[in-house]
């Protein structure tokens, strides 16, 4: 018979155990993943994929439109998302005390920040493509702007609320017009908070595969944004889905440039917030 | 008016417009809502006015003969949710814990962000790297056991494990023994099962893992799935704790209870509506997780028969068809589906979003 001391003592020890087992379970697919990221993927990095189009099966190519889709697709959707956000963000953290607005706002914000992003591919294909009657990279990016929204409006409410009142009466005491003072104090006091709330939103369009499935679709060639419009995720999803060995190796090249810049991103939002946090 | 009353004047009409103008964007994403809401109805009207709400529970998927239902990819979605939930919020409880209670203060930062990493890999890169690499594994290492008769069970485990080198050799044939002792204890229930060499499943939950061994399948999604989401879960579940009063933690470290005692009894109960907030928002993101899901669950359109079955989920299944259906039952039918999918999710996030403001409330209360 073990005394009490001693069985809590083991239930102590044995469930901080479970939860170092439980870190550890983590760690595992994250350092599984980037091995086979960086195994798979190094191999068939070569100056070829930067410069050549996507290739028929057997064929020499590259990525190089599908990069340069994704990047333009990506540059859209946060041109066209990030002021929208920015401004719905300054209502809610500023002006949003009174009424039903912002409370409302910020609730389902909050929801479409988690929403599938598939739902918001099936959105604009009912609000775009059907009315242009054919996938574009117009859509491609009406989808990504989509996205980028609530990330950014929810980091700007969050980083304008961190500046002290006192900065604000500040302004108001030296006669300085509200447009003003938000714009030209506020938002400047919250730049590294708010840039990197748009790192984390570039982050999570250029690896989002679902919103352009029935939107940019996909293209051999380059394009204008009035066709189809290559892009990596795309790209990657059809070559690992097909019978092609030399497909696969671009899928994993692709893969690996997009994992690369998408951790990468995520690290240095991390590294601002951080700078801010010990200023 | 003097000069100065004017100036005034021309601040204040530029302040209402600037107001008006934040006003409107914050207006904007409400709108998105309702137009998101409006045009899934609207797309997926055809299929609503046809098959009605017997389409949840139908299970048929002919493109052919165009007759549509969606309880098999509905099933799909909430199953691999479910599995995905009962893997991660154990592990992302014992990760909060880990990252509260237990790190020492210099290891909590690097090891918080390799957690929220999890949920930065794009989710394409889950997809290919569960169907080349962790699928095969899964089917050599994992499903095959189920497939061969349970006597040569720990052999082969033992032998996988250690190697074929002879230096391991006695050693794998002694743990093989003990493990062919307890797989036979194991299978007393059935006495067919003591003559041994064909396959011999398993007594009473048998049929759960009965499926060929492909790798891809209802787990294997499942099992993705989970790993997505341990950083949602576990990332609320550190707020939620750091918020707990260090006055409440500290009263009962004065009693003398242990590390775990004060997890489990104080900080637990302190933050119970934020932990089910963030479950419910773990589940929300599981259930509309598309390309990982689509690349390894199957897609079959049918109800899995066993833990292994391929099967097939809403967001999966609108990945594969959409942009090559055709016909427009078709496409009304996956709009229909993706309403569906809609709906669920936002009563999931608005019943997680109501539960963390319930615990902000109860913060309000107790300081």
């Amino acid at each position: 018979m073990i005394s009490l001391y001693t069985r809590r003592r083991i239930i102590n020890k044995a469930s901080l155990t479970l939860s170092l087992l439980a870190m550890g379970f983590g760690l595992f697919w994250l350092c599984w993943i980037l091995y086979t990221l960086l195994h798979e993927g190094a191999p068939a990095i070569s100056l070829d994929l930067f410069t050549k189009t996507t290739p028929a099966p057997g064929s020499q190519g590259g990525l190089s439109n599908a990069i340069i889709g994704s990047l333009t697709m990506a540059l859209g959707g946060t041109l066209i998302g990030t002021p929208i956000g920015i401004l719905a963000g300054v209502y809610l953290a500023e002006f949003g005390s009174k009424g039903w607005v912002a409370p409302a706002t910020r609730f389902i914000n909050d929801i479409l920040l988690s929403a599938p992003s598939i739902v918001i591919g099936l959105f604009v294909y009912g609000a775009v493509v059907v009315h242009m009657g054919h996938f574009s990279g117009w859509a491609g990016i009406a989808a990504l702007a989509l996205l980028v929204i609530p990330v950014v409006l929810r980091t700007t409410e969050n980083m304008l609320k961190l500046i002290p009142t006192a900065m604000r009466e500040a302004a108001y005491a030296l006669g300085c017009p509200q447009w003003k003072m938000t714009l030209f104090i506020t938002l400047r006091a919250a730049k590294a908070g708010v840039i990197t709330g748009v790192l984390l939103a570039v982050a999570r369009i250029l690896g989002e595969t679902a919103p352009l499935l029935f939107t940019a679709l996909n293209n051999q060639f380059y394009s204008n944004l009035n066709q189809p419009m290559a892009n990596l995720p795309m790209v990657i999803f059809q070559y690992a889905m097909s019978p092609f060995e030399d497909w696969h190796a671009l899928a994993w090249a692709g893969s690996l440039l997009i994992g690369l810049i998408v951790l990468g991103l995520n690290v240095l939002a991390r590294i601002l917030t951080r700078q801010q946090g010990s200023n | 008016m003097t000069a100065q009353e004017l100036r005034l004047k021309k601040q204040k009409q530029q302040d209402a417009l600037f107001r008006g103008s934040t006003r409107m964007f914050a207006v904007l994403v409400l709108a998105l809502l309702a137009g998101i809401i409006g045009s899934l109805i609207y797309g997926a009207w055809p299929a609503i006015t046809t098959y009605g709400l017997p389409f949840i529970t139908t299970v048929e998927w002919n493109p052919v003969t165009s007759s549509y239902g969606g309880w098999d990819s509905i099933f799909g979605t909430l199953l691999t949710s479910f599995i995905a939930l009962i893997i991660a919020v154990p592990v992302s409880f014992g990760i909060a814990v880990f990252l509260t209670e237990l790190a020492p203060t210099w290891l909590r930062r690097p090891f918080g962000i390799a957690i929220e990493l999890l949920a930065g890999v794009p989710s394409i890169i889950y997809g290919m790297w569960g169907l080349f690499v962790f699928a095969p594994w899964f089917a050599d290492n994992i499903q095959f056991l189920f497939m061969m008769p349970i006597e040569q069970i720990p052999e082969t485990v033992a032998s996988n494990i250690l190697g074929s080198e002879a230096l391991w050799a006695p050693l794998a044939l002694v743990l093989s023994k003990i493990g062919y002792a307890i797989a036979w204890l194991f299978t007393l229930p059935v006495p067919s099962s003591l003559m041994g060499s064909q396959v011999v499943e398993l007594p009473y939950i048998g049929w759960i893992f009965n499926a060929p061994p492909m790798g891809i399948g209802l787990f294997t999604a499942s099992l993705i799935l989970s790993v997505m989401i341990i950083p949602y879960i576990s990332s609320v579940m550190r707020d939620v704790f750091e918020v707990t009063p260090a006055m409440l933690k500290e009263s009962a470290y004065g009693l003398g209870a242990t590390t775990w005692e004060v997890v489990w009894n104080v900080v637990l109960p302190y933050t119970k509506n934020g932990i089910i907030g963030g479950v419910m928002l773990g589940l929300g993101r599981a259930l509309g997780e598309t390309m990982a899901v689509t690349f390894v669950i199957g897609n079959a359109h049918r109800i899995p028969g066993s833990l292994f079955d391929p099967t097939t989920s809403i967001a999966a299944t609108l990945a594969n068809e959409f942009a090559e259906a055709a016909n427009p039952m078709h496409i009304a039918s996956l709009i229909y589906l993706g309403l569906l999918l809609f709906v669920i999710t936002f009563f999931v996030l608005v019943a997680s979003k109501i539960m963390l403001l319930r615990l902000q409330r109860n913060e309000g209360a107790h300081s």
